[in-house]
């Protein structure tokens, strides 16, 4: 139970000052997106067919291995604010709700460097 | 987590059963919730014929007839009857609006009348408003100015800066759209909702108003304005066709534009 005055309770700890670069942020990913998703969509799609070699080739080309590790950034910041979003939202138990957006931005971190880490090696032979 | 199941003390029971008067040969059955603290029972839903040959057009004249002639337990908020004070919002055919400005005729089936939703219930169709006004109080709405108008002059605004409020000074603050938002449902107790977003943006755009970035500063949270995710329900509910979705970006705008 709790004695405190509605305006008490609906002021709480007060504006946390940030969320801006959050939103615009996600804002920006998204942009950013549409191109180099259908770049990469389309690219793959005319390379049906093609062999390991084949794919690793056009993977070691400068351009496609700079939009390609452009993109994986993209996808996975992208991707860990949207989730980050979505826990907010619904998980309601504080140590729960930081405990899972640790692990997605963790995972975001990890993923990304994972796929950078292969693009560059591939591109550098 | 977040709730998506109704607790056991809210699961509704089927109520009672009020026949049109004898006689009657045009009727409409009104199927309205009931809830009070006293008798210590679960939310009923009681069903009322009502001669439509005998009753006003609006589902507000049904809900009074009803109280006047039928059933005087009834409880519910109204006043105005013509869509200004915004007493009488209730979840009708399952949409919020005001009852006053809702034909009864644009109801095709029983006409199914619920509290705002999400809401604690004080008795039958009254929600308890405790937070959204405490809400209403937080964003501070009144004018704020360091500079003194000429005295005896009033603080002058041109056509456009004033062309700017519209849209929003029309808000009776009946709180449809809040309880329509899904973010306010699940975050409530800290995300401010479209009707005070609504407001905290009437004072924004004002051109008479000095204190604009102290306005954007304690509303810049993740969860007082950012939970807003334009989902849009807000607008589509409003009863007096007003857009808070729209108002609440011009916010995120003002957000980046002081960046």
């Amino acid at each position: 139970m709790s004695l405190r005055s509605p305006l008490g309770k609906v002021r709480g700890l007060g504006s946390a000052k940030e969320g801006v670069i959050h939103w615009w942020a996600q804002r920006m990913t998204a942009v950013a997106l549409i191109p180099l998703l259908i770049w990469f969509v389309a690219s793959i799609a005319a390379m049906a067919g093609a062999d390991y070699g084949a794919f690793r080739e056009w993977i070691a080309t400068p351009v496609v291995s700079v939009l390609l590790v452009l993109m994986t950034i993209a996808v996975f910041h992208h991707a860990q604010l949207g989730l980050q979003v979505v826990l907010e939202d619904y998980v309601h138990t504080e140590w729960l709700k930081i405990a899972a957006i640790a692990l997605v931005k963790f995972a975001a971190i990890g993923l990304a460097i994972a796929s950078i880490f292969s693009i560059v090696k591939i591109a550098l032979g | 987590m977040a709730e998506f199941t109704l607790p056991a003390n809210s699961k509704i029971r089927e109520g009672k059963t009020w026949p049109a008067p004898e006689g009657a040969k045009n009727t409409k059955t009104f199927r309205i919730y009931r809830w009070n603290g006293d008798d210590g029972k679960t939310p009923q839903v009681d069903t009322y014929e009502v001669d439509m040959d005998d009753c006003g057009p609006m589902v507000l004249d049904a809900v009074i007839k009803i109280k006047n002639e039928v059933d005087s337990t009834l409880t519910f908020r109204r006043s105005c009857r013509e869509g200004v004070c915004g007493s009488c919002a209730m979840n009708i055919d399952g949409t919020n609006t005001l009852a006053c400005t809702k034909y009864i005729d644009d109801v095709k089936d029983d006409v199914k009348v619920y509290p705002l939703p999400h809401m604690p219930v004080v008795k039958d169709l009254v929600p308890d408003l405790t937070q959204v006004y405490a809400q209403y109080r937080s964003i501070e709405p009144w004018l704020k100015s360091d500079t003194q108008p000429t005295p005896g002059k009033e603080r002058l605004q041109s056509p456009e800066e004033r062309k700017k409020l519209d849209g929003m000074w029309e808000c009776i603050l009946c709180f449809c759209c809040s309880t329509s938002c899904p973010s306010y449902w699940w975050n409530g107790d800290r995300y401010l909702g479209p009707a005070i977003l609504l407001q905290a943006n009437r004072w924004i755009q004002d051109s008479r108003d000095e204190a604009t970035g102290e306005r954007l500063d304690e509303l810049e949270d993740p969860f007082r304005l950012y939970r807003c995710h334009t989902i849009m329900n807000c607008t589509k509910t409003c009863p007096k066709d007003l857009n808070p979705a729209k108002a609440i970006g011009e916010i995120k705008q003002a957000m980046v534009a002081r960046r």
